[in-house]
């Protein structure tokens, strides 16, 4: 591990943290305008954190233990996931110890453990939200695997940052395979994100909810955090699809100068990318519980497809 | 794919679009959107071709690009637009098979063709031969959606993806067909449409309504 790659590991992780809850922010605020609506501030974001932060907490009387360290379990397999995704720079010392698929595995643990602490209390909500989130999970998580896959199968590595490596700074080739697996990706990031087409963010009570329902019975530290992780992830799920499909500007290993202006560039694709997810919550409606197989299942079949028409076309 | 000229991979790119498209027209359920995306399929092969025409410079196809912009992105969709609209029929309609399920069986069918056109492929000297399974598959998936659905409307839609996906073929094996072929082909599509068109009217005379299960029973 060289003393460079260890700032950059560094100073990506604190990004992702810090600007987590400001990207959050800018989509709740693209949403308001293009719904026509007054938009709240850019930094409101961090104000609930900090407002719930200096409260004092409740916990249930009978809860256990897996409900008091749920939150910072689930913050930090977010944390770890931040600096396994190259978002600055590939030179990761982290990286090396976790692939794309432990990734993934890092997002299964996290939910895992919400969806315990959910049960945990016994109340009818948390129950609901932890199975409905399962349910969304194990359709999500083979659609994730199969499009990172396809990235692996282009590059011949299932490390993220050698697989954005090959895809970057290689001689510039078309891969329509590429294309299905965007189009899955975003499939799957809007519905493990808890976004629109398949829970609504939006809302605070209200039967349908998934990812609300399971944080009901949180207060003060414990939901900042849980908050803070979902901002977190909603970042980390960015800048995995920004890494994948558009990674231009992403500094080469050692490569400072390049840091610095890989940086402005993230954070313009970011913002990008936060206005078209606006978009698509605006433009779409919510769908029934029962149609969400139908959605992610259309996402694996995209990212099946990807993996075959890469095997016909790419050999 | 270093080393494929550059217009071959846009070829690539806008097979594997066609094929996309394929697939959505599998899983949609409404009647407008299925055409839109019947149009944007023809849009797709337009361009695919005229790449081809430019890339390989074979004046001819530069002919059945713009026989397919006239006909599949801007006649046929029109056609079937006024249909609906004097037909008044927009409802959703579900298949015989639920769409998940259809999904899965359409996956099968396209790992099918990629296996079979990978013999034929080799075979053929073209630079856009890899694209021929996709163009079997999505010939296939034409074939499924018209098995899959009831109505009359998306049968319809079916046939005429499944003459998309041939058309395909046909500029990806062999950089098209003679002139004749194609013109002769493109005359049939748009008589057998306009004749479909009659035929939807008079069915929904006998029946009312476009639902083809009605036809399998005999009446003495």
């Amino acid at each position: 591990m060289t003393v460079s790659g260890f700032l950059t590991q560094l100073l990506e992780l604190a990004i992702a943290v810090a600007l987590a809850p400001l990207l959050v922010g800018w989509v709740n605020m693209c949403r308001a305008w293009l719904q026509n609506k007054s938009a709240p501030s850019l930094l409101l974001p961090y104000r609930t954190i900090r407002k719930l932060f200096m409260k004092d907490a409740v916990v249930a009387a009978n809860a256990s233990g897996v409900f008091r360290t749920t939150p910072y379990i689930v913050f930090g397999a977010m944390c770890c996931a931040a600096a396994i995704v190259p978002s600055l720079a590939t030179d990761l010392p982290f990286a090396q110890a976790a692939d794309a698929i432990a990734l993934v595995g890092l997002f299964a643990l996290a939910r895992v453990f919400i969806a315990l602490a959910a049960m945990d209390i016994g109340t009818a909500f948390g129950t609901l939200g932890a199975r409905r989130e399962m349910f969304v999970g194990f359709l999500a998580e083979p659609a994730l695997l199969m499009v990172l896959f396809t990235a692996s199968l282009i590059s011949g590595s299932t490390s993220l940052p050698t697989i954005v490596e090959a895809l970057a700074h290689r001689e510039l080739a078309i891969y329509p395979s590429l294309a299905f697996a965007g189009v899955a990706f975003t499939m799957v990031s809007l519905a493990e994100n808890a976004r629109i087409p398949i829970d609504n963010p939006s809302t605070h009570l209200e039967l349908t909810m998934i990812h609300e329902a399971m944080l009901l019975e949180y207060s003060a530290r414990h939901l900042a955090l849980l908050e803070w992780a979902a901002a977190l992830k909603l970042f980390n799920y960015s800048c995995i699809g920004l890494a994948l499909f558009f990674p231009f500007g992403i500094a080469q290993a050692g490569d400072w100068l390049a840091m610095i202006g890989a940086a402005p560039t993230l954070i313009l694709k970011l913002a990008l990318g936060g206005i078209a997810l606006a978009f698509v919550e605006t433009l779409s409606a919510k769908l029934r519980i029962f149609r969400a197989p139908e959605f992610l299942g259309t996402a694996f079949l995209l990212a099946v497809l990807a993996m075959l028409v890469n095997l016909l076309l790419g050999s | 794919m270093a080393g494929v000229p550059l217009y071959a991979q846009f070829i690539n790119l806008f097979a594997a679009i066609l094929l996309l498209i394929a697939f959505a027209m599998l899983a949609q359920r409404r009647v407008l959107t299925l055409i839109d995306l019947f149009a944007a399929q023809g849009l797709a092969l337009a361009i695919s071709t005229g790449v081809v025409a430019y890339g390989t410079s074979q004046p001819h196809l530069y002919f059945s690009t713009a026989l397919t912009l006239l006909l599949k992105v801007a006649l046929l969709p029109w056609i079937l637009h006024r249909l609906i609209r004097r037909l008044d029929v927009r409802w959703e309609f579900e298949g015989l098979i639920n769409i998940p399920t259809t999904m899965l069986i359409g996956i099968v069918l396209v790992v099918f063709a990629f296996n079979l056109a990978l013999p034929i492929s080799q075979l053929a000297s073209t630079v856009t031969r890899s694209t021929l399974g996709i163009a079997m598959a999505s010939v296939m998936l034409s074939f499924l959606m018209m098995i899959t659905r009831r109505k009359a409307i998306p049968q319809v839609i079916g046939f005429l993806a499944m003459e998309n996906g041939l058309f395909f073929a046909a500029t990806s094996a062999t950089y098209g067909m003679p002139m004749v072929v194609e013109l002769g082909i493109a005359l049939d599509v748009l008589v057998g449409m306009l004749i479909l068109g009659v035929f939807f009217f008079q069915i929904r005379e006998q029946f009312d309504s476009l639902d083809l299960q009605h036809l399998e029973k005999l009446k003495e």
